[in-house]
């Protein structure tokens, strides 16, 4: 993830009342999403799980929206225009095989055992260390990316419509900090689906139009060939072992560092994403969540990459030292070059609801996991279900206001926060290890999850912090030495838990019950919902039709 | 669930959250929302391009975007209220309903 540090002055939007009253009428609908779904909050169940009661669009929707947050939109442009199409793998290997597999394998162990969140899953299966090691470090890292994210949105308000920083930091944490203390997940999920359509509305014209004024794709690719070279415009040109790339990655560090260890890190194991599957109505609809998720994730990359392609030519000196752009600017210059009041209302829409999809997904994953995981199972214990949907509410406010305080911190010491979210990333790839050992391998012991987690962590670290910042390997870029790092910390937890597991008692056979592959548990043996027997709605057939789809879109980018 | 934390334990404390949720039969429909949302922010859009000026359409790229994306937003909207009129909300599962356990 990048964080837009310092955006150029001059990206000042011509904003007018038209484009300020689409804006207001949005944050209005917001509020009242949040007022409308409060009525629905009885019981825990409902304020972090919405019940286990929606249906698997409106979770399927919400599942990409949580990650197409504004760091996610920004950022992936500004990829586009620094490394060319190599951007579609963080889309087509880096996210659809782990979204199939976490739909397809995953899912009926997560919903089957009806845990509420990611954590809850490691405590059923292996111990209280890893449990609370996990939901430790997982509530940390939501608040330092919530944070970010609002800071990154201050940043991105005070280019593009003059607010001061403060302004955009109180005036987004207050409405998230609203709508979800009141409708709780339901009220995120509803605004994610609402989120989504308009982040769509938003960046389709600024495709077309900066398609059109590069004279269509064929004229974007000619001019891109002639400026920097064949493999700009390949997917895998020049990823040879060996060969130089501006990635700094090669063909086997792209597919086990980005493709297996690092994507199916994030997807199938960060729980702001896992939480909108388990909220589904039944175990057809949450493996359904994923999958459904995964056919949009396989276009977006084409509303992402071609603004970036698009600014790489009409400014090509961007993110170098002859332009006062970065790389991350390349949506917004799009924004003001050439979209008239009125669609520039969406897009500034766009832009603010993405950064609120992002901010709103990690507190309503954050306020799960204090609240389930580490208040009611360490601190206060065995009170009624009302008090823990009070608790519920308090805690997001806090997470909020914690949020907040990370934002200015954020906005004095920036490196230091680029520093800690580097650190937080190294925790995703040995969760997806722990995770995948412990599903398959019923031998794996109680205690090897714990070590697992800690063993992994450093690896990744050492390796990144050490073994490459400290140049004793020479790896050419940040991206390339993270793709390496998540592989050596994969590796390195995968050989501790093993090796733990050998040594340490087992868990009783009767207590893995539905944690483990080829054991089932009471709750998977519930029967298809009318109507989830249909042809369209087979788990198999929407994930195998987008794992062939994503790879039929690689062919046109690979000769 | 003091120190042993099992599986059956979390089953049936989620399967009697579950009787007593409230959620399906309470929450609103989105569809409505995003209908609803659509369809205006699409006849905003299209008036703005009904009205578009010169410099509005030499600026991006002598396309009427305006109307072009408000025409998209407002049929966008009237699917949406489309399918929900075809497909209405389906009527919640029987749970007990005493309204007085509403929480706040």
């Amino acid at each position: 993830m990048h964080t837009p540090t310092n955006l150029a002055a001059e990206l000042r939007l011509p904003t007018n009342w038209l484009d300020y009253t689409i804006l207001g009428i949005y944050f209005v609908v917001v509020l009242g999403i949040g007022f409308a779904a409060r009525r629905s909050v009885r019981t825990s169940l409902d304020f972090f799980l919405s019940g286990r009661s929606l249906p698997a669009w409106v979770t399927g929707l919400a599942f990409i929206a949580a990650n197409l947050g504004a760091t996610e939109i920004l950022g992936m442009a500004a990829n586009s225009a620094q490394y060319g199409v190599y951007t579609t793998h963080w889309y087509w290997i880096g996210a659809i095989p782990a979204m199939v597999f976490l739909g397809l394998v995953m899912m009926p162990f997560y919903y089957g055992s009806k845990v509420r969140s990611v954590p809850e899953f490691l405590l059923l299966r292996f111990d209280k260390a890893a449990h609370l090691l996990s939901s430790v470090l997982f509530a940390a890292a939501a608040i330092l990316i919530a944070g970010v994210n609002l800071y990154a949105l201050a940043i991105v308000v005070e280019a593009l419509l003059g607010w001061p920083q403060w302004v955009a930091i109180v005036v987004a944490g207050f409405f998230v900090l609203a709508y979800i203390t009141l409708g709780g997940l339901s009220s995120a999920i509803y605004n994610e689906v609402l989120q989504f359509f308009v982040i769509l509305a938003a960046l389709i014209p600024i495709t077309v139009l900066g398609l059109r004024s590069v004279g269509g794709w064929g004229g974007l690719t000619d001019k891109l060939t002639a400026s920097r070279g064949d493999d700009f415009v390949t997917a895998w040109g020049g990823t040879g072992i060996g060969s130089d790339n501006p990635l700094g990655a090669n063909w086997l560090t792209i597919v086990l560092g980005l493709g297996f260890v690092l994507s199916f890190g994030y997807w199938t194991t960060n729980f702001a994403e896992v939480q909108r599957a388990l909220s589904a109505k039944n175990l057809s609809a949450a493996q359904r969540t994923p999958l459904i998720a995964a056919f949009p994730k396989i276009f977006i990359v084409f509303l992402v990459m071609i603004p970036g392609l698009v600014a790489a030519v009409l400014v090509p000196k961007i993110g170098t030292n002859g332009s006062d752009l970065q790389y991350n600017d390349a949506i917004p210059y799009l924004m003001q070059q050439l979209l008239p009041n009125g669609v520039l209302g969406i897009a500034v829409t766009g832009l603010l609801a993405a950064f609120m999809a992002g901010m709103a997904a990690n507190v309503s994953s954050f306020n799960t996991v204090f609240t389930a995981d580490i208040w009611a199972k360490y601190v206060v214990k065995d009170r009624e279900d009302s008090y823990y949907v009070r608790f519920g509410r308090l805690i997001t406010a806090i997470g909020v206001l914690a949020s907040i305080g990370t934002a200015f911190l954020a906005s004095s010491f920036s490196n230091i926060m680029a520093y800690l979210q580097t650190l937080f990333s190294f925790f995703n790839v040995p969760m997806f290890v722990v995770f995948i050992i412990g599903m398959f391998w019923k031998r794996a012991s109680m205690k090897s999850g714990f070590w697992g987690l800690i063993a992994g962590t450093t690896a990744a670290m050492v390796n990144y912090f050490w073994i490459y910042k400290q140049g004793i390997i020479d790896i050419p870029s940040d991206q390339g030495a993270n793709f390496v790092s998540a592989i050596a910390g994969f590796v390195a937890g995968a050989v501790v838990m093993v090796a733990v597991s050998l040594f340490t008692a087992p868990k009783p056979q009767a207590e893995l019950q539905g944690l483990v592959y080829g054991t089932r548990s009471p709750g998977m043996a519930e029967p298809p919902a009318e109507g989830d027997d249909a042809w369209y709605r087979k788990p198999a057939l929407l994930g195998w039709g987008a794992v062939i789809l994503a790879a039929a879109c690689y062919i046109p980018f690979s000769f | 669930m003091s120190d042993h934390y099992s599986e059956e334990d979390l089953q049936k404390e989620i399967t009697e959250l579950e009787t007593k949720s409230a959620t399906a039969a309470r929450l609103f429909d989105i569809r409505r929302i995003i209908g609803g949302l659509f369809v205006l922010y699409g006849v905003i859009v299209m008036i703005a391009g009904f009205t578009a000026s010169d410099a509005d359409i030499e600026k991006a790229e002598g396309v009427n975007i305006n109307l072009w994306t408000g025409l998209g937003m407002l049929i966008l909207g009237l699917l949406f209220l489309l399918w929900l009129w075809l497909r209405p909300t389906p009527p919640p599962p029987a749970v007990p309903e005493d309204e007085d356990a509403s929480s706040s």
